[in-house]
């Protein structure tokens, strides 16, 4: 295991703590990470969320959660992340040069009307690389549901072990996000470069998916033919 | 276990008629004011009516159903399930629905929402962008006319009110107000934060799932020092004479909408293997009496929920069926699971 997701060594930082932060905040604890959580507001305002639903994450800012973070995984609103009016809400300097997981879907209920977020030839997931230059973007965690992903977490071997599919342009910084994957329960499928989890989002074939590495082999190669 | 309430949810799908044809906007009102007679006769405690404004689903106005349901029925509490507070004026829901409370002589309940759908924001001149902030603000200022007292507030998202006294005033002087949350927990503080009642929406998933947030809601509401009200739960669900009976009704129905809504979402069409697994596993109870029964008590005493309501309709599930499984619900389920519960 790369000492980068060596639970016993590494620190995960989570920005978001909604309904998939405080599910992966969760089972990078049970996995034996540290793990650091933060929303927009001061951390005591997540203080007791974090306890019952992640207990043992630490609250934080998400500035310190970024900079004292080995892995750093965005699971706030899209919208925040990739902002209309040039109000970037995300350490940038904090997460230069690190592996960032974007694990974020556009929403119209969150984002409101974004055309530039949505449309055919649109990867969120390069939106998001692009404002976030220097760090080395990896997409996964985006296509499971969250309740999937809280009860779907299993042993490596276990016949009914779910899959997450990732991608991203740094072939290095995807192998170690595949382990981080592994050691939080799941399987994982290398899909290459970041456009090609274009087929990862919402409308496309593998958006909700719940699936073995199988399944979702099977489905990428389906949607290629 | 004492004390469980049990309810009944709709949205007014149009159902098909009898003859097979899809029922009018008109018609599906109706149809669900016969069934909240129906229910009301059967002794269940509470039926609830949400808000949407999209073509499949007949109510945008739950208030105004209500009010129809108040003078037909007795002793049945009539609930919202939800209110799109968010895009609505909280001093006209309060008036409306204290209105209902006087035509149902104490009757009336509220459940606040955010709503999952979004049609609303743009039908009443709202942005989405303000979503959170609508919501926050606009549940301020409920709770505040909830006191039934002359109210001050100013905020963004609404003209200032200055010594505003609203009417009509119940005559308990409390409307009954509860929050509908799905699996945000920074709502499920803030409903500790205010107070209210906790309604969770559990869709899908096993049941187990939310047991951290009923935590959550008490733990909250031990820092705030508010009162900790038994949660209540809504899930889907639909009951005929056999398993097999249910499944077979109730799944095309479902299927159709399911899809048409998960399309609007980006989500895959729903499986048949996966309606199963929901239905044997996770949020879904659909079946003969003795299985819902026997599903409900599993998952209100995972839960310590005190209340279960059942969203009985589904897309266009005919007009009959509907109205077999709300006489099921009422006649057969709601007892079975008092016993189990006993
Ligand atoms: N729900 C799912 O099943 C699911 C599955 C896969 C992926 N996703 C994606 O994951 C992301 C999060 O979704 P969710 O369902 O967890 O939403 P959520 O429950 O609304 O949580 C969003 C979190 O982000 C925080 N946040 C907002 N602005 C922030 C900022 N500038 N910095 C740090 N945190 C910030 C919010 O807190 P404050 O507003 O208090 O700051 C909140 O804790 C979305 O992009 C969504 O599309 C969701």
């Amino acid at each position: 295991m790369h000492s980068l997701t060596d639970p016993q060594q590494a620190t995960i930082g989570i920005l978001g703590a909604g309904k998939v932060g405080t599910v992966l905040a969760r089972l990078a604890i049970a996995a034996g990470y540290r793990v650091l959580i933060a929303s927009s507001r001061p951390p005591a305002a997540i203080e007791l969320t974090i306890d019952v639903l992640a207990h043992g994450a630490e609250a934080t800012t998400a500035t310190d959660a970024a900079g004292q973070a080995d892995l750093v995984i965005l699971a706030l609103p899209l919208g925040k992340a990739v902002p209309l009016d040039g109000h970037q809400a995300l350490p940038l300097d904090e997460l230069r040069g690190k592996i960032v997981i974007d694990a974020m879907n556009y929403w119209w209920e969150v984002d409101g009307v974004r055309p530039d977020l949505t449309g055919d030839d649109v990867t969120t997931s390069e939106l998001v690389a692009a404002a976030l230059p220097g760090s080395r973007l990896v997409k996964a965690f985006n296509h499971m549901g969250y309740h999937d992903l809280d009860e779907g977490s299993r042993l490596a071997g276990d016949s009914d072990r779910k899959a997450i599919a990732l991608s991203g342009d740094d072939v290095a910084a995807n192998d170690v996000v595949a382990d981080l994957i592994d050691s939080l329960g799941f399987d994982s499928v290398d899909l290459g470069p970041l456009g090609e989890g274009a087929v990862l989002q919402p409308g496309r074939q593998l958006f909700g998916a719940n699936l073995t590495a199988a399944e979702i082999r099977d489905v990428v190669e389906q949607a290629a033919a | 276990m004492a004390d469980i309430e049990f309810g009944l949810d709709t949205f007014g799908d149009i159902p098909q008629t009898d003859t097979g044809e899809l029922a009018s906007h008109a018609q599906a009102i109706r149809h669900v004011v016969a069934e909240a007679v129906l229910a009301d006769q059967l002794g269940i405690e509470v039926f609830a009516v949400g808000e949407h404004h999209r073509p499949e689903y007949a109510i945008s106005s739950p208030e105004t159903v209500l009010a129809g349901i108040a003078t037909q029925t007795e002793r049945i509490r009539l609930s919202s399930g939800v209110t799109v507070l968010s895009s609505d004026d909280p001093v006209r829901v309060f008036q409306r629905f204290a209105t209902v409370d006087a035509l149902s002589n104490g009757r009336a309940e509220v459940i606040l929402g955010r709503g999952s759908f979004t049609e609303s924001f743009p039908l009443f001149g709202y942005d989405m962008n303000d979503y959170d902030t609508l919501f926050e603000e606009k549940i301020e200022l409920f709770s505040r006319l909830l006191t039934e007292q002359p109210v001050s507030w100013s905020g963004t998202t609404r003209a200032a009110l200055h010594d505003a006294d609203v009417f009509p005033k119940t005559e308990s002087g409390h409307l009954s107000t509860w929050v509908g949350v799905g699996g945000s927990p920074q709502s499920v503080v803030r409903t500790a934060q205010y107070g209210f009642p906790l309604m969770l929406a559990i869709i899908g998933g096993s049941p187990e799932r939310f047991a951290p947030y009923t935590d959550l809601y008490r733990r909250a509401a031990e820092q705030f020092g508010s009162a900790a009200h038994p949660i209540g739960m809504h899930s889907p669900g639909f009951i005929a004479r056999t398993d097999d009976e249910a499944k077979e009704i109730f799944f095309p129905h479902y299927k159709v909408m399911h899809d048409r809504i998960g399309a609007l979402r980006g989500w895959p069409p729903v499986t048949r293997a996966e309606f199963e697994n929901e239905v044997a596993h996770g949020s879904m109870y659909v079946g003969s009496p003795e299985t819902v029964a026997r599903r409900m008590a599993s998952a209100i005493a995972t839960l310590g929920a005190g209340r279960f309501d059942l969203i009985y309709s589904a897309g266009t599930t005919p007009m009959s069926d509907r109205m077999r499984a709300v006489e099921l619900y009422g006649t057969e389920v709601v007892p079975l699971v008092r016993d189990i519960l006993a």
